[in-house]
């Protein structure tokens, strides 16, 4: 058994993902891929790359499935399906069942910033974390036989060779939709704390009882186009275009 | 929780090179880190224009791309029978000699029997002027299956089109409505704009038969029924017009809705534009009751009534005939609900909804600016509706006529490059005027001589068809013919099924670059298959003899090929992104950009460019050897450079001159290239803030485009509403103008060269029985991939390594069928065997696939085994490229009349329970490999794992 930092830690470094306007587009997914492989720790190897059961190690993914949203608060309009894009990687949790269950203390909660790391020399690669972790956020990498997860880009977000700007997730820099935040949750002032204030962000399965750090925010509520069906107005119904034409009229004057 | 040590600052790399992106054609900025010589992470450039830094899947996984074991390695040559995959390594030397004496031969005799084509092409300035010098009148890219809908309609309406001739004022729009799936062209800039606009609370509308996508996050989805658009649109245009709801002064101004339009029916001018004897076509100037030219000043020009010319006949308005049209019940959202499958309601709120914005929340933007007249105004005023549409609405039948409608309701209501409407890209606007009419008449070529002007352009009338004297196509794809009159990116989907037929005639070598014609890039792919197969009975030679294709990749093509020039990968070689081609400014600035070699290739591969012009070289092509039939550039690199194709005008516009300081025009630059580099591989020059809106009346605009060389002289556009060269079809086809049309062709283009856009129902759909195929089935981009390229690289194939057929949840308890069910997908032309997935996000009657993602067994250097190959499939077999016979003798091609783009959405289906095995059908030999991995496993910079 390992065990977790105080809480709170410091810093709760942390994602805000951002549902109004993810599009499921897999950025953040291979950024995260060509990142890592060459970065912390192991590579995130693939087996049967060019082959029949190709699979990969991934520390993010996204997952698209269909709701038809049943009326009330609904986002979008009732009866209408939609697709939803969700991207899930590791949530940093304050309760991590992922760090306590570890018999080796591989697996750690940062103190500093509350990151969850894998320190892999320790790791034995018994998967118990990956059973532990309610959301199915770390995965075995094959060849490394070394358990992998999101490391919130630690070698970059504190990497005093890059740009100051550049200091955040890979899966942050490159999300064209903008749908990716990073910064501190622990901060109430943070860009991110404000903005998960002001939406509603969300956990993710609380009842879980984990405590992630990252946080979802929900779609923006929308408003159907047929409720403003009757917003052109009643024009005076005219013969044929003849009305129309004489107010056409009154338009050129008017330039 | 003591906390380890991490490394935390470890250099990324020893040195980044930026270039520019082509896993997809967005051609975003890209920072390279090279580390060991190997590629360490690729990353968007956070001051390209384009992407400002971020970068989509696609682009990074430009390392699998790089290294994917499917790379060709080396010319070949065919050994095997064409598809076999049997081919042996050659020297590049045997390889450019083989091509020269082909080509050569062809020049002297016929040059017409070499049909040039390219495909996902980004150097058609040079691949089109090689065509030219050679003489053969057989060139084109590929536009024709992919948006030639969209751009001809664009340039022949606004003089410009969506995407890389304009975009979305993100800054500003407070409705952006998009039609159609958009997710594989313009990707991240569409991405960032969306989530901009959607942040800052503006509506997003989608309509699209399919919510996935972009579609998932817009505000209102709206499923409508597969080429439908154009009546919706129409719709819209009713309801604007109902409710009085137009900017009749942005009307007035700039588009053609005073213009008089003659009534004299059964004569040569009917439906023509009147015009003085300068040729200015003439308005009706109110006050004085009079016909004056359009734009006389102080004039009161007319928008409705009739009116007696001087000669005495009689002329309306364009407006006139508009509204009229337009005003017609038929076209309320009552009338068009059922075919269009969208409630009255829903489009009455739309149409509010447009008309709410662009009245009531109008912008201003406090400029003061000039028009082309030379009246001065304060500032812009903006009407903040924005649209984009690609392929959606173009690959119907009647995508010509939906994309012009599209673009006459964004002209009713003034949301043409105004503030926070859509805006176009230097150097667009262009009118139709400002392009060349096509060549490749019989008086246009001949042996060993170029053809005398570019292949490619917009027919101003029947004049300027491509035809001989009985009437017959001289282009083997039949562009600018009667079959497909403003055919201007040409139809590469036909050029092998017509070289085959022999009509109109044979070929004698057919060189390809870039086209997977042999799978995803053809309709009827099984079809093609067997004509690049076909031998010739008496003479046991093929069909089509000679095949020389050029691909970096070992796709389907490259098994029909009988000589291949491998070409290297992106990251390889120089490219430039040109003002000449296909360009990629934004609506402030005018840009290009280059790639460079940021690796070495570790291959027997040469670039294609720089084989074109050796090959152009050997061929002693003007322009490309000298007199002396030395080569006039070392390679395309020095092309870029030192290539003119005006006084001072080259392929990239930035740092010309000897200081580096001239933009646009200006003499040639050795130091070119080197300058792009420093700059990130791109350059942006900012156009005056009173030159950035109403481009196409805009006198400091103007003024800028001929300062940097756009133009010699100002070419505003005046927008056509009604399309007077369309009418001159119909005219043709009345027997009234010369030359006239063909009988058989006279029904055809009455019905669809409608001078006003009009909807008809999508070709197939109109010739097949909807009880036998009740369903529509289309295709969508997925964002990961990009057409087939995508299924080499190791990571990308793991996103989507199979596709299922996506279908409504109705027709799924209709038939019985569950997820993982196999069908058999069933079209007038063939069936499909495929697994089923349930879904209720899309039109009840429409069922979809993703594009491309099925592959051939052992192309791509896959395992043959692989799910792209067993499970994958390609719509692509159950579209034919010819529509159902209908009695005529006439071989009809499924395309657009107007066009010739392919209609590859216009396809019906109907499904039927399959047995198992459960294996996708229909399934080819397994191409033999050129390499196969024998990687089993991949680790991908584990060497570097171990130095933090």
């Amino acid at each position: 058994m390992t065990s977790l930092p105080s809480i709170p830690t410091p810093k709760r470094l942390g994602l805000v993902i951002d549902l109004d306007v993810c599009v499921g587009c897999h950025a953040c997914v291979i950024s995260c891929k060509e990142w890592n492989t060459g970065g912390y720790g192991a590579a995130l190897s693939d087996q049967n790359p060019y082959g029949l059961d190709v699979s990969g190690t991934f520390l993010n993914r996204i997952h698209s499935f269909e709701v038809i949203p049943e009326g009330g608060e609904v986002i979008g309009e009732a009866g209408e399906a939609r697709i939803v894009h969700f991207p899930k990687s590791c949530l940093h949790c304050d309760d991590a069942p992922c760090v306590t269950v570890c018999p080796t203390g591989a697996s750690y909660k940062r103190g500093e910033d509350g990151i969850v790391l894998v320190e892999e020399d320790k790791c034995i690669g018994c998967g118990l974390c990956a059973w532990a972790c309610p959301y199915g956020a770390r995965e075995m990498d094959l060849a490394a036989g070394v358990m992998k997860k999101c490391t919130l880009c630690i070698d970059r977000i504190y990497n005093e060779t890059l740009q100051e700007v550049d200091r955040v997730p890979s899966c942050v820099r490159t999300c064209p939709a903008n749908a990716r935040h990073f910064g501190d949750l622990g901060d109430p002032t943070s860009d991110v704390s404000i903005m998960v204030a002001e939406r509603g962000g969300m956990d993710l399965m609380p009842e879980q009882g984990t405590r992630p750090v990252n946080k979802y925010l929900p779609p923006r509520p929308r408003t159907p186009l047929a409720a403003n069906a009757d917003g052109l107005g009643s024009v005076e119904e005219t013969s044929g275009a003849t009305g129309f034409f004489g107010w056409l009229d009154n338009m050129l004057d008017r330039i | 929780m003591c906390s380890q040590s991490v490394a935390l600052s470890a250099p990324v790399s020893d040195e980044v090179r930026k270039t520019t992106c082509y896993m997809c054609a967005c051609r975003c900025g890209i920072d390279v880190h090279l580390k060991d010589g190997k590629i360490r992470y690729i990353e968007g450039n956070r001051d390209h224009p384009v992407n400002r830094g971020v970068l989509c899947a696609k682009g990074s996984a430009g390392i699998m791309q790089h290294y994917s074991p499917a790379r060709l390695s080396a010319p070949l040559k065919r050994v095997g029978p064409r598809g076999s995959g049997e081919f042996v390594e050659i020297s590049w030397d045997e390889a450019l000699e083989t091509a020269a004496s082909w080509l050569g031969e062809v020049r002297a005799r016929d040059p017409k029997k070499l049909a040039f084509f390219t495909g996902r092409d980004q150097s058609q300035s040079l691949t089109g002027y090689w065509a030219q010098q050679f003489g053969t009148p057989n060139y084109a890219a590929h536009g024709g299956f992919c948006s030639v809908n969209m751009a001809a309609a664009g340039i022949m309406t606004i003089g410009g089109s969506f995407w890389e001739f304009g975009a979305p004022d993100w800054e500003r729009t407070k409705l952006f409505i998009l039609f159609g799936v958009a997710e594989d062209h313009d990707s991240n800039p569409l991405k960032m704009g969306i989530s901009k606009l959607k942040q800052r609370g503006a509506r997003f509308v989608s309509v699209n038969p399919v919510r996935t996508g972009y579609s998932a996050v817009a505000d209102n989805w709206i499923g409508i029924r597969p080429g439908s658009d154009g009546l919706l649109i129409l719709s819209l245009v009713h309801e604007l017009l109902k409710a009085r709801k137009i900017d009749v002064d942005y009307i007035v101004r700039y588009t053609n809705a005073t213009w008089l339009v003659i009534d004299a029916p059964g004569t040569a001018n009917h439906g023509l534009f009147a015009r003085d004897a300068d040729g200015k076509p003439l308005v009706f100037e109110s006050v004085t009751e009079r016909p004056v030219p359009f734009g006389s000043p102080g004039a009161r020009a007319a928008l409705s009534g009739r009116v007696q010319l001087d000669d005495g006949r009689f002329a309306a308005p364009a407006f006139q005939l508009l509204a009229e049209r337009y005003l017609d019940p038929k076209y309320a959202p009552e009338a068009v609900a059922e075919e269009t499958g969208i409630s009255a309601s829903v489009i009455r709120g739309l149409a509010s909804e447009i008309a709410r914005v662009a009245f009531d929340e109008a912008i201003f933007v406090d400029q003061h600016w000039v028009d082309m007249t030379g009246q001065r105004h304060e500032g812009f005023v903006g009407r903040p509706v924005s649209f984009h549409a690609m392929r959606g609405i173009s690959a119907h039948s009647n995508g010509y006529q939906t994309a012009r409608a599209l673009h006459l309701l964004q002209l009713l209501i003034g949301a043409v490059d105004c503030p926070g409407g859509f805006r176009f890209e230097p150097p667009y606007p262009k009118p139709m005027e400002a392009h060349p009419t096509p060549h490749g008449k019989a008086e246009h070529f001949g042996s060993n001589k170029p053809l005398s002007g570019p292949h490619l352009g917009f027919p101003r009338g029947p004049e300027d068809l491509l035809i001989d004297s009985e009437g017959r196509p001289t282009r083997i794809d039949k562009a600018f013919s009667w079959d497909a009159p403003l055919a201007a990116h040409g139809l590469m989907h036909m050029v092998i099924a017509n070289a085959h037929a022999g009509d109109p005639y044979p070929v004698d070598v057919l060189f390809l670059y870039m086209a997977n014609m042999a799978w995803n890039s053809s309709m009827n792919t099984a079809g093609v298959i067997r004509m690049l197969e076909d031998r010739d009975e008496a003479t046991g030679e093929y069909r089509i003899p000679k095949i020389i294709y050029s691909d970096a990749y070992s796709s389907e093509m490259v098994a029909y090929a009988d000589l291949v020039l491998p070409d290297t990968t992106y990251l390889e070689r120089h490219d430039c992104i040109s003002l000449l081609d296909r360009p990629i400014s934004e609506p402030d600035a005018v840009q290009d950009a280059i790639r460079w070699p940021v690796i070495e290739p570790d291959r027997d591969v040469r670039p294609f460019q720089t084989v074109l012009l050796d090959l152009g070289a050997r061929l002693r092509l003007p322009g490309f050897a000298d007199s002396l039939g030395r080569p006039i550039y070392k390679d395309y690199a020095d092309y870029i450079v030192r290539h003119e194709r005006r006084p001072g005008i080259g392929p990239l516009a930035g740092f010309r001159g000897r200081e580096a300081d001239r933009v646009g025009r200006g003499a040639s630059n050795p130091d070119q290239l080197k300058r792009y580099i420093e700059n990130g591989s791109f350059f942006s020059a900012h156009i005056p803030l009173e030159a950035q809106f109403f481009k196409h009346a805009n006198r400091a605009y103007q003024d800028f485009a001929v300062r940097v060389g756009f133009f010699d002289e100002p070419k505003p556009v005046t927008f056509q509403l009604y399309q007077e060269a369309l009418q001159k079809f119909r005219l043709s086809a009345e027997g009234v103008r010369e030359p006239v049309a063909p009988e058989t062709h006279r029904a055809r283009i009455l019905e669809s060269f409608d001078p006003l856009p009009i909807w008809y129902p999508p070709f197939e759909e109109a010739a097949i029985d909807g009880e036998t195929f009740p369903y529509h089935a289309i295709t969508q981009r997925p964002a990961a991939m990009y057409h087939s390229w995508g299924s080499m690289n190791a990571w990308l194939r793991q996103i989507h390594t199979r596709n299922a057929l996506y279908v409504p949840g109705t027709i799924c308890d209709e038939h019985g069928l569950r997820d993982g069910d196999w069908i058999w997908l069933i079209s007038r032309h063939g069936r499909i065997k495929v697994e089923v997935a349930r879904m209720e996000a899309v039109n009840g009657q429409t069922v979809w696939t993703w594009n491309a993602i099925g592959k051939r067994r052992g192309a791509w250097a896959l395992d043959p085994s692989s799910p792209e190959a067993t499970k994958g499939f390609l719509m692509n077999h159950l579209i034919s490229e010819l529509l159902p016979p209908k009695g005529d003798g006439m071989r009809w091609s499924n395309s657009d009349p107007v066009t010739g783009q392919a209609a590859w959405y216009d396809l019906r289906v109907r499904i039927e329970k399959a047995e198992p095995p459960a294996i996708s059908e229909p399934q080819f030999p397994a191409l033999r490999a050129l390499r196969r991995s024998a990687v089993d496993e991949l680790r991908y910079g584990e060497e570097w794992s171990r130095q933090t």
